[in-house]
């Protein structure tokens, strides 16, 4: 008997319920119950968010398969795909931060090699709480060495990322994984089960009681009562998810699989349900075939428990021997579960009994899409007032070994960035470069977003997210091809944060087209609130590029003494919401920089040609603290230091859009300078390279040692306890 | 030159080995699974990086029970070369085929990062297109390098020149005693090493320094 206290304790709302018994025409009984609530949850469901999402460009003529599969693939030519995504595992990973972090590693993995790609590059953007949060610490150095714990073990490089800190994530930090796989394009996998009489074979660890109730987790705000949940967080183990890989790539070489697909939130529901729903059939489980961990396993257990490690996989008739012979070798788990139908219904059936009867549809088109109430909220407005007296070179410093700014040294050592041999860029960079193996094209990958200018105006901010991206995948050489988001808020019932997340998806909307820049894969973290105290807006961006030539790629270092330094674009100054102001005025205000989408493209075309041809090789976008910091870390990556041209505060530290930092042998640079004034680009000679301290013309120098102590000190001084 | 690469339950730097050797010699290595009962007729085994069966009893522990061990160890005592790289070198010492053992970095945590070192020994079939003293730098990437043996094996073998890579000074990076990188065994056809040679064969990935360890096996090995 299904209580109105029971459906509480699900998630669900008595409307919801009442839509259950209607579509099913009886009350459910407790699995079905329990079948819903994952389903229908935010994080499986995106009720609040999927009016809303169906904004986005979605289609480019390299796209093969955007959102709704397992992750995008895009075309990349000679055959060859890029397959990526990336996911948040932002609630487990504040309840347990290692395991937290390395499931979430483990399941984007799961979600990339499902579709035929070996994984070849990870990244990650997290954000924590102020640094001198009492669990800070704790939970960067867990998120940390729970990312390396288990990418390490699969072998695939982490080659960059973001970590920043701000006191909105105190109680709520953000752990987004992305994953990028090579595949060829004419062997991808898909999930649509279609077809009837095909065995339905359950592959990888055994089940077991971990991470009942996840999903439902994950679609809830957090209260005192939260490390409670620790028990709903589950247990990674790369070893298996290895084993798994290689032998799923074994299988996949074969044309035996139908459809394929992780058992990610919601284990084997969703992948049973999803892939029934989406080859439009049906499907019957008997649980008692279930590989399982433990003993007394009820039918509600096993349907909702989120063990790692484990797919699901649709099979031709026939093959089972084949396939298990493969498994076996990899001394995996095996088992014929099931048998695809054409009665569109999912039917699980458990020690002789039917325990759940429900027509796939209800669990997918139609669950509960909410038009829920926004409030756009006035962006924040004018230029913060600052003094003009301060020394710009002290500035500089302080700016260069702040928390959000200094090396992540510390984080990207304890990440394998190089095994599988193809990194041609590590971390440190604007963007990571992987050779796509055995060729001469690279990958590049990026993700970004600056919370503070979403907060300030999530339209613009959102637009910013994805500028970035662009620009940071333009400046290694590499032709922007695709975005994965993972759009991070609070609670979407209240209207203001509702009014943030639909101006962030328009102006991501508004940017990607621009740029022709389409969404491919992506994933909502909504509720990430603490006692009502919810994050700052933080609509992650992954993207990634195409190098044609990945020996063209330029880097942010500085290589040679003399060459000359363009500044391309023309920047205002803008010191809203910057880095400058936060850091040595003590003050978050202002409007947010605009994006002109239309410069961001003609500079970022005219930047990437002159890669392209082999003309530069020294590359930066000018980005969080603006162009003076750009600079010092081109100089700190060379080791090797810079005279620059006279300007003032707003100039130096401004963090304009669309501005790029090159450095080049004279003669070329000239050459550059006059291209892009016939390219109606405004394209400045500003210093020289050379030296070993930055110097300023009017405001001083500083030497390249003392802001490299600066720059390297925060990070494994906070760690360690030492500040 | 005829090479073979083992493939154990999560090696994970076996293609890399794979690749560097057909780049270095031309011909690709045989893949050989942990499971077989034997390693095909070669000049040079390799033992690559990895976490093999997750690492999570001590490492190389359960890798050095493989069925494919019995046979690298009795094609190692009848003189075929035996490289162990990382992973491999953990498993050299859990087999006793090198003395000592790997233990947790000195600093806790994993670590990747280009080492600086320096080439104490020529006189081996992996290092005689080195210059004795010669500074290299390798990328390193382990959660447990740190290498111990007691002072009497540490002496025996400095003594006999079988160290023949040390971490540079104020570059080692796990806490290693005398700084030791990689090591023979005594009738030095085997060698075990922390860093990694193998990612440094192609210039785009930062460096070629571990190509002479690849040309010394082509000159040494028929």
């Amino acid at each position: 008997m299904i209580t109105p206290q029971i459906v509480r304790e699900h998630g669900l709302s008595e409307e919801e319920y009442a839509r259950i018994k209607s579509l099913l025409g009886r009350e459910p009984n407790l699995v079905e119950l329990g079948v819903f609530s994952v389903m229908w949850s935010e994080h499986c469901s995106y009720k609040s968010t999927r009016a809303h999402l169906k904004k986005l460009p979605t289609k480019g003529p390299r796209v093969l398969h955007g959102p709704g599969e397992n992750a995008g693939v895009v075309d990349i030519g000679d055959g060859d795909a890029v397959i990526f995504k990336m996911e948040s595992h932002n609630h487990p990973s504040f309840i347990e931060p290692y395991q937290g972090a390395a499931t979430g590693v483990g399941g984007i993995m799961r979600d990339v090699f499902t579709m035929g790609a070996r994984p070849v590059a990870m990244m990650n953007s997290l954000r924590f709480g102020e640094p001198s949060h009492p669990k800070t610490r704790h939970l960067v150095s867990g998120v940390v060495s729970g990312i390396g714990g288990y990418g390490n073990c699969m072998g695939v490089p982490t080659v960059g990322g973001e970590v920043n800190f701000h006191r909105s994530y105190n109680g709520n930090i953000l752990v987004n994984a992305l994953c990028v796989g090579l595949a060829r394009s004419d062997r991808i996998f898909l999930s649509a089960a279609k077809g009837a009489g095909n065995p339905v074979v359950y592959v990888g660890s055994k089940t077991g009681r971990d991470g009942i109730h996840g999903a439902t987790m994950a679609s809830a705000e957090f209260n005192e009562d939260s490390e409670e949940k620790r028990p709903t967080v589950q247990v990674g183990d790369p070893f298996t998810e290895k084993l798994l890989l290689e032998a799923c790539l074994e299988l996949m070489a074969t044309d035996a699989i139908v459809a394929i697909q992780d058992m990610g939130a919601a284990g084997l529901t969703s992948s049973s349900s999803e892939m029934a729903d989406k080859g439009g059939a049906g499907i019957v489980i008997d649980l008692d075939k279930v590989p399982q961990r433990e003993t007394g396993m009820t039918a509600y257990d096993m349907m909702l428990s989120e063990s790692q490690e484990r797919m699901l996989a649709v099979l031709k008739p026939g093959r089972e021997a084949e396939a298990e012979r493969i498994f076996r070798k990899w001394e995996l788990d095996f088992a014929v579960i099931g048998v695809t139908t054409d009665s569109h219904r999912l039917i699980v059936k458990h020690k002789g009994e039917t325990v759940a009867d429900i027509p796939v549809g209800a669990l997918s088109e139609a669950a509960p899409i909410y038009e829920r109430p926004f409030v756009k909220r006035e962006p924040a407005r004018g230029a913060p007032s600052f003094d003009a007296s301060r020394p710009v070179m002290e500035s500089l410093l302080k700016i260069i070994g702040a928390p959000d700014m200094c090396s992540r040294r510390w984080v990207w050592e304890q990440y394998d960035n190089t095994v599988m041999a193809d990194t041609a860029q590590r971390p440190g960079g604007d963007a990571a470069v992987v050779r796509v193996h055995g060729t001469g094209k690279g990958i590049a990958v990026t993700t970004d977003v600056s919370p503070r200018y979403c907060k300030a105006d999530p339209f613009e901010g959102a637009k910013q997210a994805v500028a970035e991206a662009w620009r940071n995948l333009t400046v290694v050489g590499a032709t922007p091809l695709a975005v994965t988001d993972c759009l991070n808020f609070g609670n979407p019932e209240k209207p203001e944060i509702m009014g943030e997340i639909v101006a962030s998806i328009e102006g991501i909307a508004e940017a990607c087209r621009a740029l022709a820049f389409p969404v491919v894969s992506g994933n909502c973290s909504l509720y990430n609130e603490t006692q009502g105290e919810g994050i700052l807006p933080t609509p992650t961006i992954g993207a990634v590029g195409l190098l044609k030539n990945v020996h063209r790629m330029a880097t942010i270092a500085f290589k040679r003494e003399g060459d000359a330094i363009l500044l391309i674009g023309k920047p205002r100054g803008h010191l809203g919401q910057s880095v400058y102001l936060r850091e040595v005025e003590g003050k978050e205000e202002g409007a947010c920089p605009p994006v002109d989408l239309a410069a961001e493209k003609k500079h970022g075309d005219f930047v990437r040609e002159l890669i392209e041809a082999g003309r530069i090789d020294t590359v930066h976008d000018v980005s969080d603290g603006g162009l003076l910091v750009a600079a010092a870390e081109m100089a700190l990556a060379g080791g090797m230091g810079t005279a620059l041209s006279d300007g003032d505060i707003p100039s130096f530290f401004g963090e304009d859009q669309a501005c790029y930092l090159i450095a080049a042998p004279r003669a070329e640079a000239e050459r550059i300078v006059a291209g892009a004034k016939a390219a109606g680009i405004t394209a400045s000679l500003i210093g020289t390279t050379g030296g070993d301290k930055i110097a300023v013309k009017g405001c001083g120098e500083i030497a390249l040692e003392r802001l490299r102590t600066a720059h390297e000190t925060w990070f494994p001084s906070t760690m360690t306890g030492e500040l | 030159m005829k090479s073979a690469v083992v493939v154990f339950p999560a090696s994970n730097c076996d293609r890399d080995a794979a690749v560097a050797l057909e780049r270095m010699t031309g011909n690709k290595p045989h893949m050989v699974w942990h499971a077989d009962s034997a390693v095909p007729d070669v000049d040079l085994i390799v033992l690559p990086g990895g976490f093999a069966y997750g690492d999570y009893l001590r490492c190389g522990a359960m890798a050095s029970q493989s069925r494919v061990m019995r046979d690298v160890k009795a094609k190692a005592e009848k003189g075929v070369a035996v490289l162990g790289i990382c992973n491999g070198f953990q498993v050299l010492t859990e087999t006793h085929m090198l003395p000592g053992a790997l233990i947790r970095n000195a600093g806790l945590k994993f670590v990747c990062r280009p080492v600086g070192l320096e080439v104490t020994e020529t006189q081996s079939a992996f290092t005689r297109k080195y210059d004795h003293g010669q500074r290299v730098v390798f990328p390193v990437a382990h959660g447990e390098g740190n290498y111990f043996a007691d002072e009497e094996t540490l002496d025996r073998l400095e003594g006999e020149g079988r160290v023949v890579f040390r971490y540079a000074p104020g570059d080692n990076p796990n806490g290693s005693i005398r700084n030791i990188a990689g090591i023979l065994n005594e009738k030095r056809n085997v060698l075990g090493l922390m860093p990694h040679p193998e990612r440094v064969v192609d210039p785009l990935l930062g460096g070629t320094d571990g190509r002479a360890l690849f040309e010394s096996l082509i000159e040494a090995l028929p």
